[in-house]
């Protein structure tokens, strides 16, 4: 099987088709680690951890595999 | 007791969290942090000076698996407040930076800490991959 190596364009389009509402800005450019930071109005309300979870769900196993490392910042709109 | 489908590592994990009113899993040790995630949270413990314990999940690859699944979050660092999980690195550091880290540990925010803090922290996150 083979996987692609993941782009910052691709963990932008899949945040902001998976969260309602969501917008993210990505940055990384070597495949492997990302930094996000991601406003949306599904995490007000949301402890950090509860909105930190919604975007690891996006990315389901490929964490630490494919995706080594996303940093990450959450934002309520 | 005997009960085979129960899992001794997940007891011990378990245990470990809430025996300990804070504690750290980590890659490896606050003294010698194998990750640059792992080495920026216990440093935020280390500078309120609040005692914690520090598990180190590198030795035995089941210690993670058990962990995310116990926690259901994915990545490590995770820090454990009172049997709760509080977050991993990137939370740690906001609540560190904004004073809610102390609170909740009950310490005090050192002076210098914010300045020191941002004073470490312009240059964009420097990602350390030393994954063994």
């Amino acid at each position: 099987m083979t996987t692609s190596m993941a782009t910052k364009e691709e963990l932008k389009e899949r945040i902001e088709a998976a969260i309602a509402g969501a917008r993210a800005e990505v940055r990384g450019d070597d495949g492997h680690h990302f930094e996000a930071v991601v406003t949306a109005p599904a995490f007000a309300g949301l402890s950090r951890i509860a909105q930190h979870r919604l975007v690891y769900d996006v990315f389901d196993g490929e964490l630490g595999g494919r995706i080594h490392a996303l940093a990450l910042q959450t934002k309520a709109d | 007791m005997s009960d085979e489908t129960q899992n001794p590592l997940r007891e011990a994990i378990e245990d470990a969290i809430g025996s300990n009113d804070v504690i750290l899993f980590m890659k490896g040790t606050p003294d010698q942090p194998m990750c640059g995630f792992s080495a920026r949270t216990a440093a935020a413990l280390q500078s309120l000076e609040v005692p914690f314990a520090a598990v180190d999940i590198l030795p035995d690859p089941r210690i993670r698996q058990e962990l995310s699944a116990l926690s259901n979050w994915p990545t490590i660092p995770q820090l454990f407040v009172r049997g709760e999980l509080v977050g991993g690195a990137d939370i740690v550091a906001e609540m560190y930076e904004s004073g809610e880290l102390a609170q909740l540990l009950g310490a005090e925010q050192p002076d210098a800490a914010p300045a020191q803090a941002e004073a470490a922290q312009p240059a964009p996150l420097s990602i350390e991959n030393r994954l063994g």
